[in-house]
């Protein structure tokens, strides 16, 4: 029985493995929990899910298992009368149940709803009369009636809900948690170039030893600073326009290369690089930065990263004055040979995928200018890349 | 052995089954949660209520996975040797243990807190993978295997500064604290001044979670600033009729202060509340 639960919540895309499903299994076996299926729905949680950001997938694939919840689609025709009962009898008070009885009692209301529920053929909010959420009818979740009978989303009064799985309380660190940006930071890593600075604090055993023995065998200890990673790097952000559908993975990028490199400049660009740039994308129009001097300032032992989808018209890149935003004395081929010139370490991360390349002019001229270092961004290609700034 | 929390600790009841589902399986937990929300207390209140020794171990961004299992001090036994000490016989006396293994090592069961696990190096858990698991590791300079006398009981906190690697995730059993409602904090605010008047509590609770409802907080206010304002509230006396009227919309509490640690959030709370009052 409970293999199903596993493969249903494989299903609902919560990455559990079997080992975590055997610890399951383990633990009921330990008599940890006794039966009750609240306590049952918290282990399965703590020994399967292993981040808050699933706990929503994994509360539906729950609901769905144990069948708490039906969509109203599945209900048509059939209403687990016994349910709804004892729900009901949870959520209402003496009165109202005194109330209801005065109405013709539970048959009564059960037989309403199954009427309803036939005639009613879509899913429905609001209103008076049909089932659906938040409306005055007697039937429905949220609903403000107070002989209303709660389908779907139970809303707990007493801690102890009957249906924690429910509430989904956990839906929004569902898509607000940044994911993948671990693989990032992995694939990052691997750009590292460790030098000694820093306060001597570990032991230099050649040194000490070759010192010892100078010193006639009696010690003398030397000390060196600990490797650092030192590497610098500098990256150009394309912002605004075709960009805009890439925002996610470049946000991801952006944050896994500021916790990887201590060393990290950026500056952002429109379309091409010309000769300004900008940091704060808020300011863009008032407080830029001349590239030239960008250029001057950072010295050529950083490593640069130009990141954009380099999908433009081919003018913007070869002609002087081809930028779409102002007047630019120097063409945006220019500018970017320029940058080379002073890094020769030097990508191009790409967020189109790769197979498109060839379709867009604008692309093939800037991985020309590049000399063929640009690559997708995609794991697999910051690797490829990573390797290529080494 | 069952963790039922304490006197001075309001546990729910998932945490609960959490530490005992750890404890029975000798697996260990790692607790996750809003700042604040009692995660580094949690194995300091399951070591009392168990009558066990608690171990700490604080990670700092600059902690190796091998000093908590112990560390050869080659430095001191070669300055020994050179002293003619008799101590450079014998290797073990430059082991120093790290805190695994005095949790291996201890004679009861411990519980060993290892604390903010995400401010290490991000393969920092990596490297623990085999010692937290089998609950034995090797030492090379004494040639031989130290395995746990009774498998202490682990708890790790993380503040979610770093994401975890999965195979260390799937070693491990996971419980994330959430925030508290009104009534398990009025739970914790009794534990931590009991006898606090009524209303007192009712209306600074009603501030508090007025303030966390404010859109566009850089640090919303924690468990231990709400403690820290009643702590205040109490010290200075004031009349609770003075909180009831500030609806955290339209005036600033008094000593708000001690909720709001981000001066920018000041600002924009009272900017709100000038607004608030305009509209008025």
């Amino acid at each position: 029985m409970l293999v199903d639960f596993f493969y249903k919540i494989r299903a609902y895309q919560v990455p559990v493995t079997i080992r975590e499903f055997l610890d399951l299994l383990g633990a009921m076996k330990a008599q940890v929990i006794y039966g009750s299926i609240d306590d049952f729905y918290s282990l399965a949680r703590i020994t399967l899910v292993k981040d808050e950001k699933h706990f929503d997938k994994f509360d539906r694939a729950f609901a769905d298992y144990f069948k708490g919840v039906q969509s109203l689609d599945e209900l048509m025709g059939e209403v687990p009368d016994e349910w709804l009962k004892k729900l009901a009898e949870k959520n209402l008070s003496d009165e109202e149940k005194a109330m209801i009885e005065s109405l013709g009692g539970f048959e009564k209301l059960m037989e309403t709803l199954k009427e309803r529920l036939e005639e009613q053929k879509k899913r429905h909010q609001g209103g008076s009369k049909w089932v659906g959420t938040a409306g005055t009818s007697p039937f429905g979740a949220y609903g403000y009636n107070p002989e209303g009978v709660r389908i779907g989303q139970h809303e707990s009064r007493h801690r102890r809900a009957v249906k924690v799985w429910d509430k989904r309380e956990f839906k929004n660190f569902d898509d607000e948690v940044e994911i993948g940006t671990r693989n990032m930071k992995v694939a990052l890593r691997r750009l590292r170039k460790f030098a000694r600075t820093g306060l001597a604090e570990e032991l230099d055993l050649d040194d000490t030893i070759k010192s010892t023995a100078a010193n006639a065998g009696y010690l003398d200890i030397k000390m060196r600073p600990e490797k650092h990673n030192r590497v610098k790097v500098i990256m150009f952000f394309d912002v605004g326009g075709s960009m805009d559908d890439h925002i996610r993975v470049v946000e991801e990028l952006f944050s896994a290369a500021r916790s990887e490199f201590k060393h990290l400049e950026y500056f952002y660009f429109h379309n091409c690089l010309y000769e300004s740039v900008w940091k704060d994308n808020r300011r863009r129009f008032g407080e830029r930065m001349s590239t030239y001097e960008v250029l001057q300032t950072f010295p050529s032992d950083y490593k640069l990263i130009f990141v954009g989808d380099a999908t433009m018209s081919p003018y913007e890149i070869t002609y002087p004055g081809g930028s779409v935003e102002h007047w630019n004395e120097e063409a945006g081929a220019v500018w970017l040979q320029c940058a080379l010139e002073t890094y020769n370490k030097a990508i191009w991360l790409n967020p189109q995928p790769e197979r498109m390349w060839h379709y867009h002019q604008s692309i093939e001229i800037v991985n020309q200018v590049m000399e063929k270092r640009m690559f997708p961004l995609t794991l697999e290609g910051i690797t490829r890349g990573i390797q290529a700034l080494t | 052995m069952k963790f039922v929390g304490t006197d001075k600790y309001v546990s729910t009841e998932d945490l609960r089954l959490a530490v005992n589902a750890a404890i029975t399986l000798e697996k260990p937990l790692l607790v996750k949660g809003e700042p604040g929300t009692g995660k580094t207390m949690l194995a300091e209140e399951v070591a009392a209520s168990l009558g066990m020794k608690l171990l700490q171990w604080h990670v700092k961004s600059t902690t190796k996975a091998q000093q908590g299992l112990y560390e050869y001090d080659a430095v001191s036994r070669l300055r020994d040797s050179q002293l003619g000490d008799e101590k450079v016989h014998d290797i073990s006396n430059y082991i120093v243990k790290g805190k695994l293994w005095e949790a291996f090592d201890a004679g009861e069961r411990v519980v060993l807190l290892i604390d903010e696990i995400d401010k290490a190096d991000i393969e920092f858990p990596n490297d623990l993978l085999q010692e937290l698991d089998r609950m034995e590791f090797f030492v090379y300079e004494l040639n031989k295997t130290i395995k746990a006398k009774q498998r202490p009981v682990v708890i790790i906190t993380s503040n979610n500064e770093k994401e975890l690697p999965d195979a260390f995730l799937r070693r491990c059993f996971f419980h994330y604290i959430s925030f508290p409602d009104k009534d398990t904090m009025t739970s914790i605010i009794d534990v931590h001044f009991s006898g606090l008047k009524k209303e007192l509590l009712k209306s600074s609770l009603d501030v508090f979670f007025g303030l966390r409802e404010l859109p566009g907080l850089k640090k919303k206010p924690t468990t231990s600033e709400l403690l820290d304002w009643i702590k205040l509230l109490v010290a200075e006396d004031i009349d609770p009729a003075l909180l009831r009227e500030a609806d955290t919309r339209k005036t600033i509490p008094p000593l708000a202060g001690a909720l709001l640690k981000n001066e920018q959030d000041v600002q924009l709370f009272e900017r709100l509340a000038f607004m608030a009052r305009r509209d008025r």
